[in-house]
């Protein structure tokens, strides 16, 4: 059953090797790991991890459970059950010759990416926002030739309040 | 065995002895940290990373080492202790070569939730990561096979680490924690100070159960036409023996027990049905099926258990009672669950739960399967069967050794013929099945428990896996009976060829095993065999009026099977029977 997308946020103790075993969890139980990161958290001592995954109900729930049984996982939290924020952050490298520049300038304004590096023929665009519009950046910009992307995974959070 | 036996001491007075703040090394701060713990025994091996570790243990008496002949022997005979006496076990090994030696008892601890504190040695820190000699990422290497583990960077946190190491491993679902200490960690000298309680964030095993879903379960059983029990290791593992017998008594539902719950209900009570799955009796299996209210208490529905999972258990509401919120609807889908420990749960629940009252003609349902499907088998007066073998084991001990057994056919004769009435006397290797367990098993039920009858079942092929460890026996005089069942095949592969590859028998002859008799007595272990009925008994009294280990080669009957036996892919009520 692949089923939905899962995007699950995992704060944990910031001990050497618990990415390991986050990860480890996941690969070894077979649950899919579309994207993960991991940063300092609000708490010094804690990260948090935004892992992206896909399964079924069912899986969801025996990976929050397996995930609790972690020693060093403190909370779980399934962030897509509610009104979240999500962003990732792409940079592209693109290229781009003096006269096609006007144009992939007239992308990258539309879609409120930014430009952070020029080369002699070739600009670094950045771009920050759900997967899905950075899905559409980079098909836009495929045309005049990727040279080199990375995506970072998304990061996310519940909106205000929301509990 | 009393010479072995460690003075007994109160906490009290190590406490005075040892809790006065001093600089120390870490090795000796490991060995009063594990004097702190209450540790009696440990089993382990030495090596380059482990000898300060050693060097402190020189002369030290306040808890027993015992030398095996292996790591594995250790880790397994480290296991069997746990598993005997509900204590955590304690194995020593070094790094490297050391530590991955460890990986299959490891692994096997973890599959049957066996409490375990695994300490390795390994290279300084300063050279981890470097590929240096014996160096092992073991922290690494068994991630995915221990309930938590450490890499011990700063002695500092030595003590803190140990008693951590502890309550992990005793608490919640147990299973096994392993402490990584390098060279220059266990050689750096602090000062000493105890522990204080333990702060884990992320670790609360909820205990106590939801008392809405008591009450719905109690209401089910009030309901319930075909209510059936299945009890797991988890009876035993939280000390609830007592408690689910004035369950099933208060209730008066059937009840069967898993591999590993043997011994968690009185296997002669007229509600228990024998054990279930693969190997399971026609009763147990058929309750399962036919049952309306199926309530598992501290089982984990294997796939041994469960067959074929779309079809199992049919008709059934299914109750699931465990500690691990994550074994909830892993295999099964639950109607009501209960997270607590099962101790506890069967606590509450023995005030308020109702008698199972629109049960009798279950109940006499049961009971006349369990008349006319009992275990059988083809007996013989030429050849020695496996199963009678069994079966004067139990008609002369009564039923009360501490049973060990490795892996294969004579495990699940044991498992079917040896009648258990009390917990922990059983220690198999259920959810790994691994083969050169159950003898250092046995080793280390024995160290737990000097004055019991400690019977060690196995195959000739597991015979071999650790027979090492014969060394141990006859130098500590620990008087654990080694029961070989001689078929000269590896018997369970041998029956899965015979059964569903056809008659192929691929790589199962054992020719060119040794005279067990004459390997027992090259270690110091007196040695006998039997090769008919008569020499069985004699042998087997011979046995029991010797103090010591004893070996005892039963050749038996080369084809047998054991049955029932369900196929993979089939329900568990689609049994073949044998011809018996
Ligand atoms: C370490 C390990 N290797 C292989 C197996 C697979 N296996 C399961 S039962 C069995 C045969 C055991 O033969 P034996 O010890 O002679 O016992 P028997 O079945 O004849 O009673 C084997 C090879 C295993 N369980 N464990």
């Amino acid at each position: 059953m692949s089923g939905f997308k899962h995007t699950i946020a995992v704060l944990v103790n910031d001990q050497p090797g618990v990415l390991q075993r986050v990860a480890g969890l996941f690969g070894r139980r077979g649950f899919n790991i579309e994207s993960i990161t991991v940063g300092q958290s609000e708490e010094v001592g804690l990260s948090r991890m935004v892992i992206v995954t896909t399964g079924s109900d069912t899986t969801l729930e025996q990976i929050e459970k397996q995930l609790y049984k972690l020693i060093d996982v403190i909370k779980v939290i399934n962030l897509s059950s509610k009104p979240m924020v999500a962003r990732e952050l792409a940079l592209i490298k693109v290229k781009a010759e003096p006269s096609a520049r006007p144009e992939i300038l007239g992308v990258v304004e539309t879609f409120r990416a930014s430009v952070v590096d020029i080369g002699a023929n070739s600009m670094m665009v950045q771009s920050v926002g759900d997967t899905g519009k950075i899905d559409a950046i980079i098909e836009l910009l495929k045309p005049y030739g990727i040279q080199e992307l990375t995506r970072t995974g998304v990061t996310a959070m519940i909106r205000g309040n929301a509990q | 065995m009393s010479a072995q036996t460690p003075e007994v001491r109160s906490t009290e007075q190590l406490r005075e002895k040892w809790m006065k703040p001093e600089v120390i090394s870490g090795s000796e701060i490991l060995l009063r940290s594990l004097l702190l713990e209450g540790v009696e025994c440990v089993f382990g091996y030495p090596g380059g990373a482990v000898l300060y570790i050693y060097d402190a243990m020189y002369g030290f008496e306040d808890f027993k080492h015992v030398l095996t002949r292996h790591e594995q022997g250790a880790i397994h005979a480290a296991d069997g202790y746990a598993r005997a006496s509900g204590k955590v076990g304690v194995c020593i090994a070094t790094s490297g070569p050391g530590a991955t030696n460890l990986v299959t008892g490891i692994a096997t601890a973890y599959m049957d939730s066996v409490p375990m504190v695994v300490i390795t040695g390994n290279v300084a820190t300063s050279l981890i990561g470097t590929d240096a000699f014996q160096e092992a990422d073991i922290t690494g290497i068994t991630m995915p096979i221990t309930k938590h583990s450490y890499l011990v960077r700063d002695v500092k946190d030595l003590p803190r680490i140990i008693h951590e190491a502890f309550h992990i491993a005793s608490t919640g679902r147990k299973g096994p924690v392993l402490i990584d200490i390098p060279k220059d960690v266990s050689a750096a000298k602090e000062l000493f100070q105890p522990p204080g309680d333990v702060q884990l964030r992320g670790y609360n095993p909820r205990t106590v159960p939801n008392r809405l879903q008591l009450d719905k379960l109690c209401r089910a059983i009030g309901e319930a036409e075909r209510p059936l029990i299945l009890a797991g290791g988890g009876v035993i593992y939280s000390g609830a023996h007592e408690a689910l017998y004035e369950f099933v008594t208060r209730t008066q539902i059937p009840i069967t027990t898993t591999l590993l719950g043997l011994g968690a209900f009185p296997s002669g009570h007229e509600l228990w049905t024998g054990m279930p799955g693969m190997h399971g009796t026609y009763t147990s299996n058929h309750a399962i099926q036919q049952s309306d209210l199926l309530i598992n208490i501290g089982a984990r529905f294997d796939d041994r258990v469960t067959g074929k999972l779309d079809g199992f258990a049919p008709h059934a509401k299914i109750v699931h009672i465990d500690i691990d919120p994550a074994e909830i609807g892993k295999n099964v889908p639950t109607d009501i669950p209960v997270v607590g420990d099962v101790k506890t749960v069967l606590e509450m629940l023995n005030p308020i739960a109702p008698a199972a009252a629109k049960a009798d003609a279950w109940r006499a349902q049961i009971s006349e399967w369990k008349g006319t499907h009992p275990f059988k088998y083809q007996d013989s007066e030429e050849v020695l069967k496996p199963q009678w073998v069994i079966e004067m084991l139990n008609e002369t001990t009564n039923g009360e050794a501490i049973v060990s057994t490795d892996v294969g056919q004579h495990q699940m004769w044991a498992a079917q013929y040896y009648k258990f009435n009390q917990p922990r006397s059983w220690i198999t290797s259920g959810g790994l099945g691994t083969m050169g367990f159950g003898f250092p098993a046995a080793i280390g039920a024995q160290m737990a428990h000097p004055d019991r009858l400690v019977i060690s079942i196995n195959g000739d092929g597991g015979m071999q896996m650790c027979s090492q460890e014969l060394a141990i026996c006859a130098i500590n005089k620990i008087p654990v009976k080694i029961v070989v069942i001689n078929n000269q095949v590896l018997g369970m592969v041998r029956q899965w060829q015979e059964l569903i590859y056809d008659n192929r028998y691929s790589h199962i002859d054992l020719s060119g095993s040794p005279d067990f008799v004459k390997l027992a007595e090259a270690y110091g272990v007196k040695g006998l065999r039997a090769t008919n009925k008569e020499e069985a008994r004699k042998a087997w009294a011979e046995a029991m009026d010797t103090p010591g280990p004893v070996l005892i080669d039963f050749v038996v009957a080369k084809g047998e099977n054991v049955y029932p036996m369900v196929t993979q892919g089939s329900t568990i009520d689609q049994m073949l029977m044998g011809d018996a």
